[in-house]
């Protein structure tokens, strides 16, 4: 079995409060295009990360400030790469395109009543959701001319709602809550008739605290989440979306990945390669993959490695870039940005 | 604010007899709940112009330090088992410690046991990192946490 190694690959430093999270540009990494990332961060600004394709480090290219007002929570770019989201505590979200190398404010979508924590485009890049610690989720519907319409209002949790995440190839939308709950969400008469189809819960092998993140493995028959709870919990589906005949497949428990942390976990993220990656407020980041030598009753997962003291303080977020070799990145409360290489 | 107070007939109590702590040499690593305690001891409660120390909300028994593991817990008394107060106390006693420990220390902060209607949830909010950070954004609040933590120590 070969000992693989979390390799430092670039500490970035520009931030001057700590960093929430980040974001790859999906349209970058391949075909010549250097790899590029955005990270948002208490300071209320968004920075743009480039590689450099000789030295293969980054550098900031852009910092985009003097738009929100409060911390810059989340950030996520449109499949196409061409549009950024960023979620503000200032209770909007803006929208910002690439116009000849300057990053321009082009919409600013307002509506929430406090903090806006996450943002999500859909696969195809035709809707957006966010949520807020108004308990709401909010759907957008992308029309012409970067103009954002709200097709719905979420209604459900019961509090604050951290994260939103589309699902990897369906029109479904998943959110988690300091409510402890995961919910699902579905377009039942394909009119913008949005509705709760599972939520899960407690009952359900559910968490029994704030549910940080959510993520989906490939294939999106599968995802991870992780919770103040001090868990991992992996959850699946027989089949994904409303398929002929089947109609909405429920998630279910798989199951729980405990004693591995110690304090709360704020990250998860599934590569392409099968690994998903935890970041906590221990400092730590760990990697776990599927067992494949799992006996009848034992662990379904295991540890692959623990990376200690990653960060001088909690780690906010980690994900792994896509393409063929991705790297991780890891986004702290010591106001770094940290670039990670899974080598052997 | 709210029209009436909380709790309007607070029990004050003596404050404790300061000893000056003497120059000891510490390591970096080691932090003394003592000295913590000196640093939080005189925050003004939000609605009465008396102490945290001398309403008794915090004693010396109330910080607890795991140098080992980088870990600080908090533990304080509500004055009334209703106050709606404790989430304002929490947020003073972490922007009060904000630079005081090495980095990778946490900080935990709860009500003590029994002393609060609502503990658990209560203990959930004093802890959510995301809902402080956006609590100290919010002027009226970051108002009254700096009026707290104006010294009133000669």
């Amino acid at each position: 079995m070969e000992r693989l190694e979390l390799k430092e690959v670039q500490k970035l430093e520009g931030h001057t409060d700590r960093v929430w999270s980040l974001d790859w540009n999906p349209a970058t990494g391949h075909a010549g295009i250097p790899l590029v990332f955005a990270s948002c961060s208490g300071d209320k600004t968004v920075r743009i990360w480039e590689q450099n394709l000789s030295t293969n480090l980054f550098s900031c290219k852009a910092t985009l400030e003097e738009t929100h007002t409060r911390t810059v929570r989340s950030c996520a770019w449109s499949p196409s790469g061409k549009l950024l989201a960023t979620a503000s505590f200032d209770a909007t979200t803006a929208i910002w395109e690439n116009v000849g190398g300057e990053f321009e404010c082009v919409s600013t979508l307002e509506g929430h009543e406090n903090e806006v924590k996450s943002v999500s485009w859909n696969a195809s890049g035709t809707l957006l959701a966010t949520c807020s610690r108004d308990k709401s989720v909010w759907i957008w519907e992308v029309q012409p001319g970067n103009e954002f319409e709200c097709v719905s209002v979420l209604q459900g949790h019961t509090q604050d709602v951290k994260m939103v995440r589309w699902h990897p190839t369906e029109d479904i939308l998943f959110s988690c809550s300091y409510d402890n709950n995961i919910k699902v969400w579905a377009d039942e008469g394909d009119s913008d008739d949005w509705q709760c189809v599972q939520t899960l819960g407690e009952p359900n092998n559910g968490h029994t605290s704030t549910v940080w993140a959510l993520s989906f493995n490939a294939s999106g028959d599968k995802m991870v989440t992780c919770s103040d709870d001090l868990t991992l919990k992996v959850w699946e589906t027989e089949h994904v979306g409303m398929q002929s005949g089947g109609g909405f497949a429920p998630w279910r428990h798989v199951c729980t990945l405990t004693g591995y942390h110690d304090r709360t976990i704020f990250s998860v993220h599934w590569s392409r390669g099968g690994i998903f990656a935890s970041g906590a407020a221990d400092d730590a980041i760990r990697l776990f993959v599927e067992n494949n030598e799992s006996q009848v009753d034992g662990p379904l997962y295991k540890l692959l490695l623990k990376k200690e003291k990653a960060h001088d303080m909690d780690i906010n977020y980690v994900q792994w870039s896509h393409g063929e070799k991705p790297l991780l990145a890891s986004a702290s409360d010591d106001g770094t940005i940290k670039v990670w290489d899974l080598v052997s | 604010m709210t029209l009436g107070l909380i709790n309007a007939n607070p029990i004050v109590h003596a404050k404790k007899e300061r000893i000056p702590r003497s120059e000891e040499s510490h390591s970096d690593h080691f932090v003394d709940p003592l000295d913590i305690y000196d640093f939080v001891r005189d925050i003004r409660d939000p609605e009465h112009p008396y102490s945290l120390e001398q309403l008794n909300v915090l004693s010396e028994e109330s910080i607890s330090v795991d140098d080992k593991l980088g870990r600080i817990l908090i533990t304080f008394t509500p004055t009334v088992r209703h106050c709606s107060m404790v989430t304002v106390i929490g947020l003073c006693l972490r922007v009060k410690l904000k630079h005081y420990f090495p980095a990778h220390y946490k900080v935990d902060i709860k009500v003590s046991q029994g002393s609060h209607a609502n503990e658990e949830s209560v203990n959930k909010q004093l802890n959510d990192k995301e809902r402080i950070a956006a609590a100290l954004e919010n002027p009226n609040l970051r108002q009254l946490v700096d009026e707290c933590l104006e010294s009133n120590e000669l």
